[in-house]
């Protein structure tokens, strides 16, 4: 049921007062009354109302000026200005000061029930639309984050601690653990969450492309830039721009960041106007960015400029009792996805994924229980459904690396280097398979 | 103790048949005795010569003080255009859980509107008027239920839409009150 919306009556005569303090309560309103500005700011001070309901002229402050005052404490306060001597000078400017709307006294009945009326379901609506907002938001990004193992709690705690601050963060985990996930929940938790989250997989893109990328370009600056385009920076402004894969990114580029960090100012590529961006960054990898300051591949400087908070999201092979709850999440998202009845699974194939190391991590996961809806019964997952078996029972390779370099390798040839389709077939995206055919340093043969 | 009972006075004149039949449809809806009688006042005190129409505020208070006394609820009835300082018109008005109301069928007549007469829809709107004005004297606040004649009505049309009985949310409050 909605609440009842208040209405504070600001009027010196108490014939007005009380003719519209019974219409209000006949209406189910919550209503006080003022005899003057000061007594109704006092009034202010210490309650909250919906409304104010506010003659123009009163002795001591006249109702434009308390109008003014009110909307300094509280910017989206709705007054309504009432007059009995009606100028079109005043209503502008009472307008213009920001009152909600201007009557003039008397009101017909049906106009003051109608005036109130939209006002109230412009409050209750606009309240509304904020709760549904925080909901969408928390719940669009945090779902995905599931874990009671202490080691994904501790992921959890740390979002929540570091998305009230404006702070730099590295996310730092395997592939496929989910770290653009945490990017995410750490926007969506953050005052920020109403402005853009922009996203570059900077593994994707060579040099020129991430700059023009990141900085955007001029009408002109090179072969093709037919149009000015803004860049993920600009795109930013006031919000999150999530860098993946940081640690590919070359010696000339860690350059341009680290100066894009430390003046949140930047040149478009082929431009001259300097443009400023109010942005938070948040970076992920998959590799050790100290060690690789150690050799000397990553700047120090901009390692210290970006390394404020680091969250380490552990791999499933240490949290194995995330599993069965992990299981569950994805057969709810994909039976609902697929519009099919819920299936569950037996107890020999969680046992099976419970045992497996998940080189893929939780991405592995998804993918594994996506195709064993896919391909199943209907009603039940069991071990047959899931991939997992035949890799790890019909091999002859000893460690895990070189498993996936091999396998990897054969799709590769299978799908003649056509990274999309066998990304598609590895069921990983197109990012995490450049990055491997670099990890393994791959080479189609000849 | 004091006798729980309605008492509606007509100031003016108004058909004795409509009065009964006013009388008989409260009675049912409030379950409590309900009478009718005439009342005389000055109403020239009350007259607003700048709007041509009589104060609701200062005569609800004349009621309240000379005519409430000894009864339970009530109505005063008037065939005069009445008005609220804030207003440019009411039909009536009521005590929010108070003793006493008043209600005039000036603005329920089809000819204030440039409308042929039409005798058996004032009645209808006048009995509407008159439940409603005595629900707020119980408690009552204006009620969401379409049909409800708690229904807040600011056009005669509003008054058609509505039934003259109260919704069951309504009257139930008024059992609980009472109680």
């Amino acid at each position: 049921m909605a609440r009842k919306v208040s209405i504070l009556i600001v009027d010196d005569e108490d014939s007005v007062r009380d003719s519209l303090y019974n219409w209000f309560i006949e209406d189910g309103y919550r209503v006080e009354c003022a005899e003057d500005a000061k007594k109704a700011l006092s009034i202010l001070e210490t309650e909250e109302f919906d409304i104010v309901l506010a003659d123009i002229k009163m002795p001591g402050m006249d109702g434009l000026e308390m109008l003014k005052r009110i909307k300094a404490i509280r910017k989206d306060s709705i007054v309504i200005i009432m007059t009995a001597f009606a100028t079109v000078n005043t209503a502008v400017q009472a307008l213009k000061d920001g009152a909600y709307d201007y009557v003039t006294k008397p009101f017909d009945p049906d106009d003051l029930s109608h005036l109130i009326r939209n006002a109230s379901k412009q409050i209750l609506l606009s309240e509304e639309n904020e709760k549904l907002k925080e909901k969408v938001v928390s719940l669009e990004n945090m779902e995905d984050l599931i874990g009671q193992s202490e080691a994904m709690q501790q992921v959890l705690r740390e979002i929540e601690s570091v998305s009230q601050s404006n702070a730099s963060v590295i996310i730092t985990g395997e592939s496929g653990t989910g770290k653009e996930l945490v990017a995410r929940a750490i926007h969506a938790n953050s005052p920020r969450r109403f402005f853009p989250m922009v996203c570059v997989h900077c593994g994707a893109l060579s040099e020129s492309l991430l700059e023009s990328e990141l900085f955007g370009h001029e009408k002109g600056a090179f072969t093709g830039a037919v149009y000015n385009r803004k860049g993920r920076f600009e795109m930013a402004d006031s919000g999150t721009i999530f860098l993946d894969e940081i640690a590919t990114i070359s010696s000339k580029m860690q350059v341009e960041l680290l100066r894009v960090l430390e003046t949140r100012s930047f040149v478009r590529v082929g431009g001259h106007k300097e443009i400023s961006s109010d942005f938070r960054v948040i970076c992920a990898t998959n590799r050790n960015l100290r060690q690789m300051v150690d050799s000397g591949e990553f700047r120090e400087d901009l390692y210290y400029r970006l390394n404020v908070v680091n969250i380490t999201v552990p791999p499933l092979r240490e949290r194995t009792d995330d599993i069965p709850l992990l299981v569950n999440h994805f057969i709810k998202k994909f039976c609902v996805a697929m519009n099919k009845p819920l299936v569950t699974i037996d107890n020999a194939a969680l046992k099976v994924l419970e045992e497996y190391s998940f080189p893929g991590n939780i991405r592995e996961l998804e993918n594994m229980i996506e195709r064993a809806i896919v391909v199943g019964n209907g009603k039940k997952i069991s071990v047959k459904d899931l991939p997992v078996t035949e890799g790890v029972a019909g091999n002859t390779f000893e460690s895990l690396t070189d498993l996936e370099k091999n396998h990897i390798t054969q799709i590769l040839n299978k799908y003649s280097w056509n990274i999309s389709a066998a990304a598609k077939a590895l069921q990983v995206d197109r990012v995490t398979l450049y990055n491997k055919i670099k990890k393994y340093d791959l080479k189609p043969a000849k | 103790m004091k006798q729980k009972s309605i008492v509606l006075i007509s100031f003016g004149y108004f058909e004795k048949e409509l009065l009964e039949q006013v009388a008989r449809d409260v009675e049912k809806e409030f379950l409590l005795p309900t009478l009718t009688r005439e009342g005389h006042i000055d109403l020239s005190d009350f007259y607003d010569a700048a709007r041509r129409q009589y104060n609701g505020n200062l005569l609800l208070k004349l009621i309240d003080t000379q005519f409430g006394a000894g009864t339970h609820k009530t109505l005063a009835l008037f065939n005069i255009d009445l008005f609220i300082p804030i207003l440019t018109y009411i039909f009536g008005q009521a005590y929010l859980n108070g003793q006493t109301g008043i209600a005039s069928a000036f603005r329920l007549r089809n000819e204030h509107y440039g409308l042929k007469p039409n005798e058996s829809l004032l009645k209808e709107r006048f009995r509407k008027e008159v439940i409603h004005e005595l629900g707020h004297a119980f408690g009552l606040i204006h009620c969401h239920n379409t049909q409800c004649v708690m229904r807040s009505s600011t056009y005669v049309e509003d008054i058609d839409q509505k039934s003259h009985r109260l919704c069951e949310n309504c009257r139930n409050q008024i059992t609980n009150s009472t109680k």
